[in-house]
């Protein structure tokens, strides 16, 4: 039971009648780098969404930490927010709050006390390399500075998952390695278990980490290190 | 701890947008401090007008008058026949003498006429006077006593104060009409000023709601920026209840029109009319947000 996601013939039709994802099987490992590759209408945002319910899916079972994230009501969703953090492509960011304050958000949220919240904040900073723009607002960051202070966010309350949706799909392929590098850094450091979508061949290629290749909502391939195929897109 | 913790936020979040979204939150407050001067009129009048029928009906009184031929055995027997009748609660007999005597009394003009009169040309008569215990079976009681044998005319003030009851029920039915109208309004308005503060802050909820914030967590510095504006939407009927209606009273003495309109002390009367006030204006905020809150934000 090392598994800390599992999915068992997992079906998502969306309301207009398309269907995302069909009969998907999955299991992913505790501490484990995952990339989740495909090209447009892959499913993989679809995938990526129903792990954090803002998608339920329509078959199957999807199982997050423990928990059961079709059978999750709505004033319950929280429950599972906590346990991971997410990534987005756009940053996510509150534009009139500091870097600082942006990343306390998330666990202010939540009711932590504010010894904790800067203990921690300050924590997760460096860990994504930005101790020195604590004060800064985020239009005075890079795009690269913008997302890693994103991932601060998603990582300061210490989850087990951390969940990227297409996180380098905004930057230049020098700031996605970047990224690249603080994420690597956070699965290795912090044992947490990162799910990534990408398209980005020359990333995938490069990390060499495991791969689910999904093609139309199909699960094409799971691989050790394996690499991004044409056949995929 | 944690729960403080949460609610020193939400209303620091709520200050802060009410602040933010001025002139919203303006038109909201005026909207219910406007509903509430009405609501607070009406709870002063409808308790003052509560208050003076109640004493009226109190002081509702049967006067029953005597023939003038009967003799003292008449009237004991009156007297054992209206002690009798079970709604009966107290009773008074009085000879004309006394009578004119009272009257006497109470004007200059009763008596320079009342003295030229003898007993023997007094158009006066002896009366019983009598109290009931309900005040609703007033007539029915009359009418008994009407039937007691050498009994002239009964009297009761029923008429003219029935209908004046009557009157201000009516009225007291349209105030609530109103007041429960402008309410329906209050709680529209504020419907959209926390509609709009939701949709300024949408991007923050939805973070809110990734990072894995409760549903309560949300909803709450909304509910509180209700409750703010309503707490400050009865700041001027408060002000017009403490200082209106005693400065109204006061210039008045008391009594509205006659001494049979009394008007209730300001004290403490003015006091639960505003915690009255704040209350109404405090939970009409919070159903007005919490509407807002469940249509808009589906969290």
């Amino acid at each position: 039971m090392s598994d800390l996601i599992r999915l068992k013939n997992v079906e998502k039709k969306y309301k207009n009648g398309t269907t995302a994802i069909y009969d998907l099987n999955l299991a992913i490992e505790k501490g484990s780098f995952v990339f989740i590759i495909g090209g447009s209408g892959s499913g993989k945002s679809t995938l990526i969404k129903m792990l954090y319910r803002e998608e339920k899916p329509t078959k199957g079972q999807v199982i997050v930490g423990g928990l059961d994230v079709a059978k999750l009501k709505n004033s319950k969703v929280y429950k599972l927010r906590r346990k991971l953090g997410i990534v987005f492509q756009d940053y996510r960011l509150l534009p009139k709050q500091t870097v600082y304050e942006n990343v306390a958000f998330a666990l202010e949220c939540i009711g932590e006390k504010k010894e904790m919240i800067r203990i921690n904040v300050l924590k997760a900073l460096e860990d994504v390399g930005l101790k020195n723009k604590v004060h800064s607002y985020p239009d005075q960051l890079s795009g690269g500075e913008q997302q890693r202070v994103a991932i601060a966010r998603a990582i300061v309350n210490n989850p087990k998952l951390l969940l990227c949706d297409e996180p380098t799909g905004n930057l230049d392929p020098e700031m996605s390695m970047e990224i690249m590098k603080v994420l690597e850094d956070i699965n290795k450091r912090r044992g947490t278990t990162i799910v990534m979508a990408t398209h980005d061949k020359e990333i995938v290629n490069k990390m060499k980490k495991q791969v689910v290749t999904l093609k139309q909502g199909h699960l094409v391939k799971f691989k050790q290190k394996g690499k991004y195929e044409d056949e995929a897109i | 701890m944690k729960l403080f913790r949460m609610l020193g936020r939400s209303i620091r979040d709520a200050v802060k947008s009410v602040v933010r979204n001025f002139s919203l939150s303006l038109a909201s407050i005026s909207c219910i401090t406007i509903t509430l001067i009405i609501v607070a009129v009406a709870i002063i009048a409808s308790y003052n007008v509560q208050n003076f029928t109640k004493e009226i009906e109190r002081d509702m009184t049967i006067v029953a008058f005597v023939d003038n031929d009967a003799d003292e055995e008449d009237v004991k027997e009156i007297e054992s026949d209206i002690k009798s009748i079970s709604n009966v609660s107290k009773y008074t007999y009085q000879t004309k003498t006394e009578v004119k005597e009272k009257m006497q009394a109470e004007s200059d003009v009763f008596n320079t006429v009342l003295k030229n009169w003898s007993d023997e040309e007094s158009p006066l008569k002896d009366t019983f006077q009598i109290k009931v215990k309900d005040v609703e079976k007033l007539k029915q009681t009359a009418m008994r006593i009407q039937s007691i044998d050498k009994i002239a005319v009964v009297r009761y003030g029923s008429g003219m104060v029935d209908k004046m009851i009557a009157a201000f029920n009516q009225v007291e039915k349209i105030t609530y009409g109103i007041v429960i109208a402008l309410i329906v309004v209050t709680v529209f308005l504020i419907v959209n000023t926390i509609k709009l503060t939701i949709s300024a802050r949408r991007r923050e909820i939805s973070i809110m709601r990734l990072v894995g914030a409760s549903n309560f967590t949300i909803k709450t510095p909304f509910i509180i920026e209700g409750m703010i504006l309503g707490l400050f939407g009865s700041i001027v009927p408060v002000l017009i209840t403490m200082y209106g209606y005693t400065a109204f009273y006061n210039h008045f003495d008391g009594y509205l029109y006659s001494q049979l309109i009394q008007l209730i002390k300001p004290e403490p009367f003015i006091y639960q009319v505003s915690l009255a006030v704040i209350v109404i204006g405090i939970i009409v905020g919070m159903i007005g947000s919490a509407s807002a809150v469940r249509k808009y934000l589906k969290v």
